[in-house]
């Protein structure tokens, strides 16, 4: 102990520690129905962190390559020792990664977090979850299967729809004109460094804004007096039901990678049919089910461009939803956020199982 | 004076900033999109014998860059036609009881003359010509 505190005095004198040690003393987290919710964040940030070191011991094995991803990533999972549990736990990690994101998500949206002075915070976390679904949809292809060629033809036909360079945007994500060698090259580049790098710096931000400011409080919570409002400590209490949260979470990803272990499928052939049941990741499912309900033309435009377009829109106004005001009236304006938050959640979940049935 | 000096100096910035960033982004973007690589271009290609094809089969082969399915119907009819859906680009299936086209992707459906009846697929699928010559299948491009 009294070592630690030499080091700790030893980086004071020359950093001068007060901002973190005025962050651990000072920091609150305050206590009501919703507490629960706050928890969510660290979740997907310790989800990250399990992507990240299995990620770095994959990619000792893997190796890009219309001929030899696939063959690598089988060589992963029968030969090498534990890469079935490595994989497995990267696999359902990311999938875990994303779910715990969009909690995260539609719980800040619930709670309206994203209120002044929280807006930036809002809009970080927003192209964070957009930049895991890249990381989902990158990653997916790295295995060569089946499967993966057949979502990514069709995710990488969907950028086509942007309108001027839609086709020049498709063949820059794909490295040609069609889904070959050339685009798990790509991917593999933005799977690993591209992706990482944003994502980082983007969470660093987010983070950052999120100690600056504090925890939010609901708008029941604001309303109590002093006396009433209910705190713990960050540190340690916050921290250590943190910590054991992130074992619960931990022991969940385990049994479920010893339980139901990710299946490698067939390698792609690009001249085979695409296979029946043929589906995309759970969070591409809603739009998936979307399109496939959509007619070839709506009015004189192509069922799909509307609704890629009616995505495109929605995504926008949910990324400015801190910003926009539908009403000068507060309490409407309040209430039609929540219809909005309400009816999108319900949409996902309606056609995400709809996708499964 | 001295503000116009200011604007004229801010003005220089910005431009000469301009074309710094372009002179920097351009690179990049001409380095991202792929040098196009020369197309073999076939009008026509050989498949193979017609012994090898039962009734009610299909096969997809490479014309050229574009995959192409061949399908034999119930009655020994054969019909080519690019096995690329209209909708987003994945590869159709023939489907042996129904005797239609069928993509997994979107459950969008085309005729056995390669019409999009159901289902999301914009247009109908290309249409290629089939001969058989000393009992050889060779299809044919219709852009001849």
């Amino acid at each position: 102990m009294k070592k630690l505190l030499k080091i700790e005095n030893w980086l004071d004198e020359r950093f001068d520690l007060t901002p973190i040690r005025n962050l651990i003393e000072h920091k609150k987290v305050p206590v009501h129905g919703h507490s629960i919710w706050y928890y969510m964040g660290g979740i997907s940030l310790f989800l990250f962190i399990i992507q990240v070191f299995t990620g770095l011991l994959l990619l000792m094995y893997y190796i890009p390559g219309e001929n030899a991803a696939y063959e690598s990533v089988q060589f992963i999972i029968t030969k090498v020792s534990f890469g079935w549990l490595i994989r497995n736990l990267h696999s359902w990690s990311a999938n875990l990664m994303v779910l715990f994101i969009f909690l995260h998500m539609f719980s800040v949206f619930f709670t309206k977090a994203f209120r002044k002075p929280r807006e930036l915070t809002w809009v970080t976390g927003f192209f964070l979850l957009l930049l895991a679904m890249g990381f989902g949809f990158s990653g997916y292809l790295l295995p060569w299967n089946e499967l993966a060629f057949f979502a990514t033809k069709v995710g990488t036909d969907i950028v086509a729809v942007v309108p001027f360079i839609g086709e020049e945007l498709k063949i820059i994500l794909r490295g040609g004109e069609d889904v070959t060698g050339a685009t798990l090259s790509r991917f593999f580049g933005i799977h690993v460094a591209i992706l990482p790098a944003i994502f980082t710096s983007l969470l660093v931000i987010h983070l950052f804004f999120v100690q600056r400011q504090g925890m939010s409080e609901p708008e029941e919570f604001e309303q109590l007096s002093e006396k009433e409002k209910k705190y713990i400590p960050f540190f340690p209490n916050f921290v250590l039901q943190d910590a054991l949260l992130w074992i619960i979470v931990l022991i969940g990803l385990l049994s479920l990678t010893l339980f139901f272990p990710w299946e490698l499928g067939l390698k792609a052939d690009a001249l085979a049919s695409a296979p029946l049941g043929i589906k995309p990741e759970w969070y591409f499912m809603f739009m998936f089910e979307t399109l496939k309900l959509l007619p070839a033309h709506i009015l004189f435009v192509e069922g799909e461009v509307v609704g890629i377009f009616a995505f495109a829109f929605a995504g926008i106004i949910w990324m400015f939803i801190p910003f926009i005001k539908f009403s000068k009236r507060k309490d409407l304006n309040s209430k039609i956020i929540r219809w909005f938050g309400l009816i999108s959640l319900i949409y996902m979940i309606i056609f995400t199982i709809k996708g499964y049935l | 004076m001295g503000t116009d000096r200011r604007k004229f100096i801010n003005s220089l910035l910005g431009i000469g900033s301009l074309g710094a960033f372009s002179a920097i982004i351009y690179p990049i973007v001409s380095f991202l999109i792929p040098p196009k690589i020369a197309d073999v271009k076939i009008n026509s290609l050989k498949v193979g014998p017609v012994a090898d094809f039962k009734n009610n089969s299909s096969k997809i082969v490479r014309f050229g860059r574009t995959p192409v399915i061949l399908i034999r119907t119930k009655d020994g009819e054969f019909k080519a036609m690019e096995a690329t859906c209209t909708h987003l680009d994945c590869l159709v299936q023939f489907k042996e009881d129904t005797q239609q086209i069928f993509c997994a992707c979107h459950n969008g459906i085309y005729d056995i003359q390669g019409r999009n009846i159901s289902g999301p697929p914009p247009k109908p699928l290309k249409q290629y010509d089939v001969n058989i010559t000393d009992d050889e299948i060779r299809i044919t491009s219709q852009d001849v």
